[in-house]
This record gives C-alpha cells, sequence and structure tokens, in this order.
C-alpha cells in the first residue's frame, strides 16, 4: 500500500464523524479478599478515573508498564468485566450495565485479539471451527454452503490457505495462530477490534507480518476501529492514530504519535521514550536517557495526589495532594500533570 | 560495587588486562539435540571471540541458536542436547575437555564466567531465601565465612539498588517483585567479579522503565568489576546502544559479524537487511510500510546444505539454490564478515 497515511487517516476518520466509543471516569476496583467468609479487605484500584473517546475508524494505542490497567480497559469494553463506576458508550448506547440479553446483538459488534497465540485457541477445535465459530452464535450464515464460503474468505484475509481449514492449532506457527485469532476476530464483521498486545509473543520478522495485517485490514473495511492495547511504545506509534499512555489506572497524557515524540510533555512519558531504545547506534548515542527511580508502586495503595509523585523527577509539594485531571494544551495534546500551566 | 570495607580488597581480583586482550574464543562449536524426530543442529559450528571488557550482542530470533550456545559454553546443555565439537578457549583452557560437573568447570562457572537469565522466577531456587543463594557462591568461590559472605551479599544487594537490603536477605524469591529479582540476579551475577558475565535475554520479561534501570545498572556493575559482557537479546535497540560488536545468528550459524556501526550502517548479509527493515521505530516518520520477512525460521532437523534463509531471502540467486552455503567472507575490511555470496561480491566489488 502505497497511499499516503496522512490522507488515508482523514479519509478513514471522515467518513463519520460520529464517536464510536465515548468512556467517562471509567473505574475497575477488584475486591481482594480474605479468610473463609470471603471478607473484603481491600481493593485493586486496576482503573481509576479513565476518560477518553474515539472518532469511527480511529486507531487509539494504549501504552503503558504492566499493572498500568490498560488491559483492564479493554476488558471492561468487551464487557469480560463489570465496571465499578464511569460509563461506557458503544456507538451512543451505554454498555456497562446493559443486560446480556440486550447486550448480545452488541457483543459482534466488539471483537478481541488477545496476546498468547497459544492460549486463546481451544486445542481441540479445527482452525475452521474457530473461525466459523461465531458466524453461527450470532447466526450470520444461512447455509452450510455459504457458512464454508465465508470461512474461506475470512482465512483468505488473513493470509491463511484454505487448505489448513482442517488443522489444529498445535499444528500452527505462532504468527499463523495470530493470524487464525484475526480472523476468528473479522467473523463477526466488527466496528472496533480490541488488539490485547498482540504481537508482544511473536519474533520480529513475524511481528511485523501480523502489523502489517492489522493495518491492511483497517485500510480494507472503512471505519473500523482498533483499540491496540501494547508495552512496546515502537509497535503503538507505528500503528495509532492516538496515544494513551496510562500509568497506575489513568491517563497521563494522550494525543498523536507525532506529537508525542516531537513533545511529550509529561514526566512520565518522557522517561518512557527515553527508555526505548532505537535500532540506530548514532541516535542512540545522542539520545537522553531518563532513568526513573524506584518500581510501579502498588495498585493497592497508590500514592495519593498524583499517583506518579513518588517517581517524579519535578514533583512538588502539590503533587502529593491534587489529583491532576486531563488538560489541553493544544494541538490535539491533553495532559494530566499539576506541573502544566 | 563498592570496596569500601577493608575486608573487600582481601578477595577483589586484581585486573590489569588491556582492553583488546581476548578473553574467550570459541571455534566450531556444534551443539545438537537428539530427539525422536531426528538430530536437531541447534548450533551448527560457530566461532566467535570475547575481548576483555568489551560488550558483544549476540541477536537472532527464537530458535536461532543464540542461547544454545551460551549454555553449550558454560557446559549446561542437558539431555537430550550434547556438544557434539568445536573448542572453547578461556584463560589458556578448552573448557569443553573438563567434564560437566567436575571440579574445574564449577570452578569457572559463577567465579569466572557467571551467567543472568531472562527469567528471575525460574532460575531462583524458590525455596531457599536469597541470602542462602547469594552466600553459596562467595563461600564456594571465594572461601569466605558465614558472617563474612553476609556482609558481603548485604552489600552486594544494596549495590544493585535493593532497599535494606541486610534484612531482605532472608526473604525467598517469591517476595520480591519481577524487577527486583532480575537485581537479585545481577548481584549473584557480579558477586565474584567474573571476567565475563553472559547476559541471556535479560530484560525481555521486564517493562520498558525497568528494562532502562536494569540495562544500566548491569552494564555499570560488570564494568566496576572490568568483566566482559555478551549480551544476548532478540532486541536490535539494546544492542544498538550498548555493544561493541556484534553477532547476529541464524538457524545455528553465524551470519554477519562486525562493529556495531557496521552492523546497523552496511549489513552485508540480507537476514539482517530483513530484521532492521522489519521493526518499527520510535525515531521515524508515520506511515512506513514495514518489510516483514516472509516466512518463518527453517526446521533444524533437515538443513539442507545450501543457505538456510535461502528461502526466505529477498536477494536470492540461482547460485544460492545450488551453491553450498558459504563461510564467512570478509567485506568492507576490519572484523566485517558475511556469510552471503551476493552481498560480499556486491560489497567487495
Amino acid at each position: 500500500m502505497t497511499t499516503d497515511p496522512e490522507t488515508t487517516q482523514a479519509a478513514r476518520t471522515a467518513t463519520t464523524n460520529a464517536h464510536v466509543l465515548e468512556i467517562d471516569s471509567l473505574k475497575m476496583y477488584f475486591p481482594i479478599t480474605r479468610g473463609l467468609l470471603r471478607r473484603k479487605v481491600g481493593e485493586i484500584k486496576a482503573v481509576d478515573g479513565v476518560t477518553f473517546s474515539m472518532r469511527r475508524g480511529e486507531t487509539l494505542g494504549l501504552v503503558g508498564e504492566s499493572g498500568c490497567g490498560k488491559t483492564t480497559v479493554g476488558r471492561c469494553i468487551c464487557r469480560l468485566y463489570k465496571p465499578t463506576a464511569g460509563t461506557i458508550r458503544f456507538k451512543g448506547t451505554d454498555i456497562s450495565t446493559m443486560q446480556e440479553k440486550e447486550f448480545r446483538p452488541l457483543r459482534r459488534e466488539i471483537a478481541v485479539i488477545f496476546q498468547d497465540p497459544y492460549g486463546s485457541l481451544d486445542p481441540r477445535q479445527t482452525a475452521g471451527s474457530i473461525v466459523g465459530e461465531p458466524l453461527k452464535v450470532h447466526r450470520l450464515v444461512q447455509s452450510r454452503d455459504n457458512y464454508n464460503e465465508r470461512v474461506k474468505g475470512l482465512f483468505a484475509k488473513v493470509g491463511l490457505d484454505a487448505s489448513l481449514l482442517g488443522r489444529f492449532p498445535h499444528e500452527f506457527s505462532g504468527g499463523q495462530r495470530q493470524r487464525i485469532g484475526i480472523a476468528r476476530a473479522l467473523a463477526g464483521d466488527p466496528s472496533l477490534i480490541i488488539c490485547d498486545e498482540p504481537v508482544s509473543a511473536l519474533d520480529v520478522s513475524i511481528q511485523a507480518q501480523i502489523i502489517n495485517l492489522l493495518v491492511d485490514l483497517r485500510e480494507g473495511l472503512s471505519g473500523l476501529s482498533y483499540i491496540f492495547i501494547a508495552h512496546d511504545l515502537s509497535v503503538v506509534k507505528h500503528i495509532s492514530d492516538r496515544i494513551a499512555v496510562m500509568y497506575l489506572g489513568r491517563i497521563l497524557e494522550i494525543t498523536t504519535p507525532v506529537e508525542l515524540y516531537a513533545n511529550p510533555i509529561h514526566p512520565y512519558t518522557r522517561a518512557l521514550l527515553s527508555a526505548v531504545c532505537v535500532p540506530d547506534p548514532d541516535i542512540e548515542e545522542g539520545r537522553e536517557r531518563i532513568v526513573l527511580e524506584g518500581e510501579v508502586p502498588s495498585p493497592v495503595n497508590p500514592p495519593s495526589g498524583c499517583t506518579f509523585h513518588p517517581r517524579c523527577p519535578e514533583a512538588t509539594e502539590a503533587c502529593r495532594t491534587a489529583i491532576p485531571s486531563l488538560k489541553s494544551v493544544g494541538n490535539d495534546h491533553e495532559v494530566a500533570c499539576l506541573g502544566v500551566k | 560495587m563498592s570496596a569500601a570495607t577493608p575486608a573487600a580488597s582481601a578477595w577483589e581480583i586484581t585486573c590489569d588486562a588491556g582492553p583488546a586482550t581476548e578473553l574467550l574464543r570459541v571455534t566450531d562449536l556444534e551443539t545438537q539435540f537428539f530427539i525422536e524426530e531426528g538430530v536437531v543442529r541447534a548450533v551448527n559450528g560457530i566461532s566467535y571471540t570475547i575481548n576483555e571488557q568489551e560488550i558483544v550482542g549476540i541477536v537472532g530470533e527464537s530458535g536461532c541458536g543464540k542461547s544454545v550456545s551460551q549454555l553449550s559454553v558454560m557446559q549446561l546443555i542437558r539431555k537430550p542436547g550434547r556438544v557434539v565439537g568445536g573448542e572453547v578457549w578461556f584463560q589458556g583452557s578448552n573448557l569443553l575437555k573438563y567434564r560437566a560437573n567436575g571440579s574445574e568447570m564449577r570452578s569457572i562457572r559463577g567465579a569466572k564466567i557467571s551467567m543472568i537469565f531472562q527469567e528471575p522466577m525460574t532460575s531462583l531456587n524458590p525455596v531457599l531465601t536469597i541470602g542462602h543463594q547469594l552466600t553459596e557462591t562467595l563461600k564456594l568461590h571465594l572461601g569466605m565465612n558465614h558472617k563474612e559472605s553476609r556482609s558481603r551479599a548485604a552489600e552486594l544487594l544494596e549495590s544493585v539498588g535493593i532497599p535494606s537490603a541486610a534484612t531482605r536477605l532472608d526473604d525467598y524469591p517469591h517476595q520480591f517483585s519481577g524487577g527486583m529479582r532480575q537485581r537479585v540476579m545481577i548481584a549473584m551475577g557480579v558477586s565474584c567479579q567474573p571476567r565475563m558475565v553472559i547476559a541471556d535475554e535479560p530484560t525481555t520479561a521486564l517493562d520498558c522503565t525497568t528494562q532502562a534501570q536494569l540495562l544500566e545498572l548491569m552494564l555499570s556493575s560488570i564494568d566496576s568489576c572490568k568483566g566482559a559482557l555478551v549480551l544476548v537479546t532478540h532486541n536490535l535497540g539494546v544492542v544498538a546502544r550498548y555493544a561493541q560488536r556484534i553477532y547476529i545468528m541464524y538457524a545455528g550459524k553465524i551470519v554477519e559479524q562486525g562493529t556495531c556501526r557496521d552492523i546497523f550502517y552496511r549489513p552485508r548479509h540480507p537476514y539482517t537487511v530483513g530484521l532492521l527493515k522489519s521493526v518499527p521505530r520510535l525515531d521515524e516518520e508515520r506511515g512506513r510500510r514495514l518489510v516483514p520477512i516472509p516466512g518463518t525460521p527453517p526446521n533444524l532437523i533437515d538443513l539442507a546444505d545450501r543457505c538456510a534463509f535461502f528461502p526466505r531471502c529477498a536477494e536470492r540467486t540461482e547460485r544460492c539454490r545450488v551453491q553450498a552455503w558459504p563461510e564467512l567472507i570478509p567485506v568492507d575490511g576490519d572484523g566485517h564478515l558475511t556469510r552471503c555470496y551476493m552481498r560480499a561480491e556486491g560489497a567487495n566489488s
């Protein structure tokens, strides 16, 4: 594909300006229980007030270190978890409080691709039936011929040969398995795919194949949105239209990839960017390296105020008490930091 | 690591070697795994050298033999695997001549050459305290008594940034976070001031910012004991930042070797070129299309005589199909070698 990325992005988002997803102050607390009666003794604040919205056709990258809540946000959106508070509006309707029965017709519109291509496919099902299952469940096919044709179509779409339909997951390589996972996600003709670390378990040369496949699918199906969850900033920057940087259950900064790289504002974002090595010795030599002190605190007992303040090189007294909210600094760029005026 | 206590100097090994002296020479190392399906040629005749105080990167994808080659050097290959050929020269002796469990090999492992593994949870013993595991090497190799070794272990933990180190000696591995466990591994790795540390994907399981912390820590720890570092990784960014020389491995062989700048600015093997083009870079313009390497790595059981990268190579010719895989050919001068006819001739003509 040789089209200019800027124009394709504009084309993708211009089809309609409607938001496919609006999330408002989403909170997900997991109880910690103890003893025979499973008394609740505390809470893990996995997601603690996350707000963002996504336009149709947009790819939003969620980055952060383990325990920052990026996966939990994804799982709340596809209703694997029932959020503690906040709303998730998918195409205008709040799906967080919906009954399962009401939600069912919408379920096929939100698909998930998981990280582990070994664990996320049923080892006793053939590749064909894994991919075809959503078609049956959602009654998207009328006849056996129609079903076979659709499954073959899905296989072709993700670059798998139709002769592999009858094979079992263990007969495929990691990259091929991830393709099966993608084909399954596409079966319901979704408008939003949550990609949870889809390439982290793959080798470098295979990673590029899968990233390109995801990009091609997005170009081919207008209006398909991705939430791309990953810890690898280079990969997220490559594929996303906007990136949200998360830390301990909150979004600290959200902006376009170009702006994020050229003008990172939050001290955590700056540290995160500087921690990524660029495969170029000359550039690496000239890059500033910000090494953070300590480790990510436990979400059971997160620090008061700005959760990043104990590790922040620029923290002031005010950061200990006040919780910063996302503020726009122009250029489609929002930051949650008290240091930003 | 500080040598602040007067007792410390007693076991401090003095090193006066210049930076260019050879420390380790591996020649034609071959390791095979004998399984039901056949013989897996995991390491298929590799030769390399590590100089004193040098940082060398060994890069490749999973299954290319990079880890197995390092385990072979340490004689840590278990059945059904076996080192079937080659020599490993270290400080005047061929390590492969020693018995794997013999006293000579044991006096080298952990003391002169140490290893830092990827998985700190599986490479630390879960039923022994951190203190026990740290002092074990100190007692064994440096002949310290209990008290000395405890205080030295606490010092080591402190030097890798573990707070209240003396009390944490009695904790078990599960009481540490992933990053902390890897710090313990680093402390163990440098505890006897080894001449060489082999770090096998030392930070792959960790988060970005922790990765950065630990790489810097590892470098400064090894630097302070004047050791060499072999960095085994698939992360091109990490080697670009730290390595002085790089070996690229594919299908059990070294396909290209050279200085860091040779590899990144003048790659002379299609596989190296492929790797460089297939990774997204943080600093690039958005929208560049990644160029993946098509296909998958070869099965190491039935390797043809020809170039193992042939089926995936973008620059292959008829000659590559019919001729045997060449040995490493020197290209553009000093120490830069490639195992590719086409690229070597293109560069040398």
